[in-house]
């Protein structure tokens, strides 16, 4: 069990308010993924939810009973930290056996655990060694393994990829999202990267400056983000934004295509015109920055591999009308 | 820098250095061994003959010698066990966050400024003087008869002053670990269930280790040495209570003119210091490389 709600949450540190009071429920089972800009608030909402910080008003709820006032230990949570925070000084094995050791388990049932925890880890050769002497890949997973053998009601994640290089990341990734197929344990995943946020959530809360912007499935953002912010934020490369006179024909303050939705196309049904900048070929894609008249920022065109062009050369554009996105002078989308 | 020549070079320049240091060091050394086998009282002018080993077994069997070596096992450990436990109290202490932070830790920090010879007379005429001293005042206002700490408990007394003034050492120390501990630790600690005295024991104290082995390290080469503190307050007495084994060496070499006496408990406390000082650096080495 882990359902989560937070009514009117809010928090403020001094004079200030860095999380407007919010409301937000997260499901039993459920993937959900924090994801803004850097200073959002997402750690912040992250330690509420925790008990690392107080909240200055609202109540959270974790499977149905108050835990506003409840210290982090007894909320039945469990975090893994951008640091790993591991215990340097403790081999892998007690850094896992830790919370069960606290909680006055017997020593049986710790090792039966921390063994179990490290065969789906894939720790079971590195049990005797200290943090120090560890990768970063393994350092995660023993954080990782220290959160599981508590069988907590859910899991915190802050940030726990962002130390890693790339191509863990992505390793580390999957192994997330395996382990919550697995588990089906609630987890609430905080990043600032939306490519972590599309692919590992079930549902997605959007932050900026500390409110909520939109919550919802992948999908559901990337095809219908509800303003301007999520549309800028969500999708890579991101979507192109236009406003003037291009956006008021659409009856719209601004409108937004992803470059997907762009078409080259060189007959003479020209929609926009424009120079080709720099293009960046991916093999299966390839993006081109097209400069066009009037408009500071290039315009991001996807393209398949095989298509030719070059640097300076002018090439039409073609939007498709059907996945243009409006949006009113506040930035809301109009419908 | 790692050519054969380059170290060699580097040898060659820093060795009038060392050579100077090297003799800075011996020669002193040597000459205390070379007294240490004659006979050389400066109240009897005279030739000074070579004795051998008979300095040593004086000062060896002397009984004042058995109660310098117990007295001053007793001061390092006793300002030992006070300023680690004491400097870790008050690290922790001064690790919460509170206001006039910063005079505060000024102010914790300034015995250490006060020279040993004021801190041991201001400690002796305004606290422990039984008649004119602020403790003799508090046992009176309370109806007690006030205690004569020189002479009734002339060790705790020394102990006292000289803890006074190494806790600021320590405490610095400490919280300057303390504060260095990752607090992402103490949270998910927090997180796994620890009470804060497991959090105390099982983070914070492991984490604090190696600052204690420094601690402990430099406050004993420190403390093996004191002098001045008894010098103006006990003068080593009553009767040997407070003579540890460098007053014992001033008393021998300078109150009773034994050069040669005096040189034989010089060369004892250096062997004894550098058996301290291997056993540290052992202990401390093993505790760096952890
Ligand atoms: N303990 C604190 N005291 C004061 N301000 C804080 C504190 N913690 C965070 N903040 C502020 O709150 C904002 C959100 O921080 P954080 O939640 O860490 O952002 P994110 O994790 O989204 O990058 C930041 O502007 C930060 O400066
Ligand atoms: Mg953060």
């Amino acid at each position: 069990m882990g359902r989560i709600t937070l009514n009117n949450v809010g928090k403020s540190f001094g004079a200030v308010e860095v999380i407007p009071p919010l409301d937000l429920t997260i499901e039993d089972g459920e993937f959900v993924v924090f994801v803004g800009p850097s200073g959002c608030g997402k750690s912040t909402l992250l330690r509420l939810i925790a008990g690392l910080e107080d909240v200055s008003g609202g109540q959270i709820r974790i499977d149905g009973a108050d835990a506003t006032g409840l210290p982090p230990a007894r909320r039945g949570l469990a975090m893994v930290f951008q640091s790993y925070a591991l215990y340097p000084h403790m081999s892998v094995r007690k850094n896992i056996a830790f919370p069960l050791r606290m909680a006055g388990m017997d020593k049986a049932e710790q090792d039966r655990r921390v063994a179990e925890a490290a065969r789906v880890l894939n720790l079971t050769d590195y049990l005797d060694r200290r943090p120090g002497q560890l990768s970063g890949g393994q350092r995660q997973r023993v954080a990782i393994g220290r959160a599981i053998v508590r069988e907590p009601a859910a899991f915190l994640f802050d940030e726990p990829l962002s130390n890693l290089d790339a191509a863990l990341r992505v390793g580390m990734r999957l192994e997330i999202s395996e382990l919550h197929e697995r588990l089906k344990t609630t987890m609430v995943y905080v990043t600032h990267d939306q490519v972590e946020a599309m692919t590992m959530a079930d549902k997605i809360v959007v932050l900026n400056a500390g409110r909520i912007e939109q919550v919802g499935s992948p999908l559901d953002l990337y095809r219908r983000p509800r303003n301007v912010f999520v549309a800028g934020f969500i999708g890579s490369p991101r979507m192109n934004l236009i406003t003037g006179p291009e956006a008021a024909r659409h009856g719209a303050h601004t409108i937004g295509i992803r470059p997907e939705h762009i078409r080259v196309s060189d007959d003479e049904t020209c929609i926009w015109k424009g120079e080709v900048g720099v293009s960046e070929h991916l093999g299966s894609d390839t993006y081109f920055h097209i400069h066009m008249a009037g408009r500071d920022e290039p315009l991001t065109v996807r393209a398949g591999g095989d298509v030719d062009l070059y640097h300076g050369d002018t090439i039409c554009l073609k939007p498709d009308e059907a996945h243009i996105h409006r949006f009113d002078e506040k930035g809301h989308r109009i419908e | 820098m790692a050519t054969k020549a380059s170290r060699a070079a580097a040898r060659l320049m820093i060795s009038p250095a060392v050579l100077l240091l090297l003799g800075w060091m011996i020669v002193p050394l040597s000459l205390t061994v070379y007294f240490s086998f004659l006979r050389y009282n400066l109240l009897m002018p005279g030739d000074n003959p070579f004795v051998g080993w008979e300095n040593y077994q004086w000062f060896v069997t002397d009984t004042s010698f058995t109660a310098a070596m117990v007295n001053t096992l007793l001061l390092v450990g006793g300002v030992l066990l006070i300023t680690v436990l004491g400097g870790i109290l008050f690290a922790l202490l001064l690790d919460q966050p509170m206001w006039g932070q910063g005079v505060i830790r000024i102010m914790v920090i300034a015995p250490f400024f006060v020279m040993p010879t004021v801190s041991g007379l201001v400690w002796k005429n305004m606290f422990m003087n039984p008649v004119n001293g602020i403790f003799g005042h508090i046992a009176q206002g309370l109806g007690m008869a006030p205690i004569d700490f020189f002479s009734q408990v002339p060790l705790l007394s020394i102990i006292g002053i000289v803890s006074w003034q190494w806790l600021p050492f320590a405490t610095l120390i400490l919280l300057t670990a303390l504060q260095s501990l990752d607090q992402e630790q103490l949270e998910a600690a927090e997180m796994d269930g620890a009470s804060w005295p497991a959090r105390f024991w099982f983070i914070m104290l492991p984490h604090l280790a190696r600052a204690i082995t420094v601690v402990i390290l430099i406050q004993t080469i420190f403390l093996l040495s004191v002098f001045a503190e008894i010098l103006v307050t006990t003068n080593g007495g009553p009767g040997t209570a407070t003579t540890n084994l460098t007053y014992l060496i001033y008393v021998s070499s300078l109150l009773q003119y034994d050069v040669g006496m005096g040189s034989a408990g010089g060369v004892i406390a250096i062997i004894l210091a550098n058996i301290v000082a291997i056993f540290l650096m052992r202990m401390i080495g093993k505790n760096l490389d952890a």
